[in-house]
């Protein structure tokens, strides 16, 4: 029976045959069975990366397979969402060491996006501490592929959006962490000068991020709220209960627009410029906010939306980040969530998205004219040297692919060599002409 | 406590199991189901994540000859049992098809005895612990839609009340526990009314609160009990009429 799916963003939507993978047995059978697949996780991705025909639906493989305290590795399979391991193992002091904005992902779709934090200036992406992973080939065959063993695929596979095979399990290296707090320090910013420079003055921080007002223009633009923060010394191992509120239904199409925006910011801007400075929070509250607020992705309306996040390189960083801010201030198509953060440098994986420089991740409501809007931001980020964030995509072009990243042929000689036949495919895959 | 939950790869089987892992310490559980390439992660899975012993056994509630011998060979023997398995079939094919109706009539019942009177024997001499066994509302009234599993689930009743009245002398309890809507892998893809419909998660923590309050019936959620009564009360002249 066909079922209606759609990414994290609610755009668009499609329906597909999907199968369950309770064993990888049963993995291999549904795989064998179909022409074509992608495997599917916790569905956060924003768009179409994990839409298909035929998806593989990897959530109930799900458990943690082993665990060794002294090296801080635990072996789990593709299934396993970051807040389970965060529950089993904050309590013996360890966390991840790399986790993005939500724990309500898979250790597989982590591994597929390669996804990236706080501390990437500091730690790199998510693969930076996977040991090695157990892939299945197109042909049913299972590959285990680690830095040192089958390199390739293993860097094709890391960040490769799940079109290199069908991520089974793998063994994740933990950091070991003395409580369950974060020392946050906040730090109002007034223009976007002043948060690059905050930026490099914090950048010893182990983590570090920042909001930043998107509509403001002229001698605000760029106003930021730059957070850093480190793992408390005490405080205890345990996360305080907190309530979840949730989003009961789908907000009119239109109701976060650029008045409602624009206000939404002006009083985020103020209250923490009133408010900045120390203070102690939890991990949840730290690393993830929005994960309090169940279904927010509502709040779009039913017409739904986007994330539009792309890189550019530190050098000519500045100068592109004022051209983007400016346009999108000038079109008035203010995003409600706009998180800027500095990158480390790259890592070797083909398709890994951060590079060393500065990240902006926008949300926006689908709406008219947003498509040519970001067609033409597209063009500036690939004039200043930048790229676009395939986790977040839903709406690039194929020659935007090939201009932000340059390793994408030997993505595609890894791909054919283990996939000769095209069988792991997206609807993102397609459209970017991936095979 | 040492505990058995037999029928262990279902979704409730499993949250049980979690819940009494991390509720009961000191905890030794077993696991047995037929599909031991899905148990084995589950059982390395909860040892690890709760700290206690967990192992998978091969089981299979319809090879009625094994039973004893399964039983037997566990070493320490178990003080609880949950009874889990269970299959709710194809009623359409049930009605038409002996082999389906067999196989519903068998697992949910026949399969659940012949497991219950070894377990119960055992108990019974040892003086100790007690079995939880998972029925259902569909037992409590015939229903065009699954009628073949709710009759199974309905002696299943029967017998259970009778072993409760048996074991009762030797301190030995029995726990009826009667689940509404679950969302889980034998309901995937039903119909069902969201405002009715409980987490695995959720009823495997109102199973263990009913179990520590040594209830004898547990309806989960509770105000299942207030809905079967009203549906109990309805006159079979206007049941038969309706299309619940």
């Amino acid at each position: 029976m066909p079922s209606r799916i759609s990414g994290w963003g609610r755009y668009p939507w499609i329906e597909a045959q999907i199968a369950v993978a309770d064993t990888t047995s049963a993995a291999r059978k549904h795989l064998l069975a179909w022409p074509d697949c992608i495997a599917r996780g916790a569905g956060k991705s924003y768009g179409d990366s994990a839409l298909s025909q035929n998806v593989l639906q990897m959530t109930p493989l799900n458990r943690i397979l082993a665990f060794d305290a002294d090296r801080g590795e635990v072996v789990c399979e593709a299934g396993v969402g970051l807040d389970k391991l965060i529950d089993a193992f904050l309590p013996k002091g360890f966390f991840l060491s790399v986790t993005p904005g939500t724990k309500q992902i898979t250790v597989g779709g982590a591994i597929a996006s390669d996804v990236h934090g706080k501390n990437h200036h500091r730690c790199g992406c998510f693969s930076t501490c996977v040991n090695w992973i157990d892939l299945m080939s197109a042909a049913g065959e299972i590959i285990r592929c680690s830095p040192q063993q089958h390199p390739e695929i293993f860097q094709a596979t890391c960040g490769g959006m799940g079109l290199t095979g069908i991520i089974l399990a793998a063994a994740l290296r933990l950091q070991p962490i003395k409580s369950a707090w974060i020392d946050q320090k906040t730090i109002y910013c007034r223009d976007l000068d002043a948060v690059l420079a905050a930026f490099d003055e914090f950048a010893d921080m182990p983590y570090s991020v920042a909001w930043i007002d998107c509509l403001a223009k002229g001698a605000c633009l760029g106003r930021s709220v730059l957070m850093v923060g480190e793992h408390a010394g005490c405080g205890g191992l345990s996360l305080p209960e907190k309530p979840t509120a949730t989003i009961p239904f789908s907000f009119p199409n239109g109701a976060l627009n650029s008045a409602s925006i624009r206000l939404f910011n002006t009083a985020y801007a103020w209250v923490h410029r009133r408010h900045a400075g120390e203070s102690r929070v939890s991990l949840d509250q730290f690393f993830y906010p929005l994960d309090g607020i169940a279904n927010w992705n509502r709040m779009y309306g039913n017409r739904g939306f986007l994330q539009y996040q792309f890189v550019l390189p530190r050098s000519g960083g500045a100068d592109g980040l004022l051209a983007i801010l400016s346009a999108i201030a000038g079109m008035g198509m203010g995003s409600f969530l706009a998180v800027l953060k500095l990158f480390g440098p790259a890592n070797r994986n083909f398709l890994s998205f951060p590079m060393d420089g500065y990240t902006l991740a926008l949300d926006f409501g689908i709406q008219p004219g947003l498509l040519p809007f970001l067609d033409r931001l597209d063009r500036l980020v690939a004039r200043f040297g930048g790229r676009i964030y395939l986790t977040k995509d839903v709406r690039m072009a194929p020659w935007m692919l090939k201009e932000g990243y340059p390793l994408l042929d030997r993505f595609l000689q890894v791909k054919r060599s283990i996939d000769p036949h095209n069988r792991f495919r997206s609807l993102q895959s397609n459209r970017l002409e991936i095979a | 406590m040492n505990l058995l939950i037999a029928g262990a790869n279902s979704d409730l089987a499993v949250c049980l199991a979690e819940t009494f892992a991390a509720m009961e310490k000191p905890a030794n559980i077993l696991l047995a189901s037929r599909n031991l390439e899905r148990l084995e992660a589950t059982a390395k899975d909860i040892s690890i994540r709760f700290d206690v012993p967990c192992k998978a056994l091969a089981f299979d509630a319809l090879d009625y000859e094994s039973l004893p011998g399964f039983y037997a060979a566990l070493d320490p023997g178990p003080d609880w049992v949950i009874l889990c398995f269970g299959y709710l079939g194809d009623e359409k094919k049930a009605e038409q098809d002996w082999a389906e109706a067999k196989h519903i009539l068998d697992t949910n019942y026949a399969g659940a005895v012949r497991f219950l009177e070894i377990v119960a024997a055992d108990l019974e001499k040892r003086k100790t612990g007690g079995i939880v066994a998972i029925g259902s509302v569909a037992g409590l009234r015939g229903r065009k839609s699954n009628y073949h599993y709710g009759a199974a689930k309905a002696a299943l009743g029967v017998f259970l009340s009778g072993l409760r009245n048996r074991l009762h002398p030797a301190g030995v309890r029995v726990m009826t526990v009667l689940p509404g809507f679950l969302q889980t892998k034998m309901t995937q893809g039903m119909p069902l009314p969201a405002l009715l419909t409980t987490s695995p998660n959720k009823a495997a923590a109102l199973i263990h609160a009913a179990w520590k309050k040594q209830k004898d019936i547990a309806y989960i959620p509770g105000w299942w009990r207030w809905i079967m009564l009203v549906i109990r009360m309805i006159p079979e002249k206007v049941f038969k009429g309706l299309s619940l």
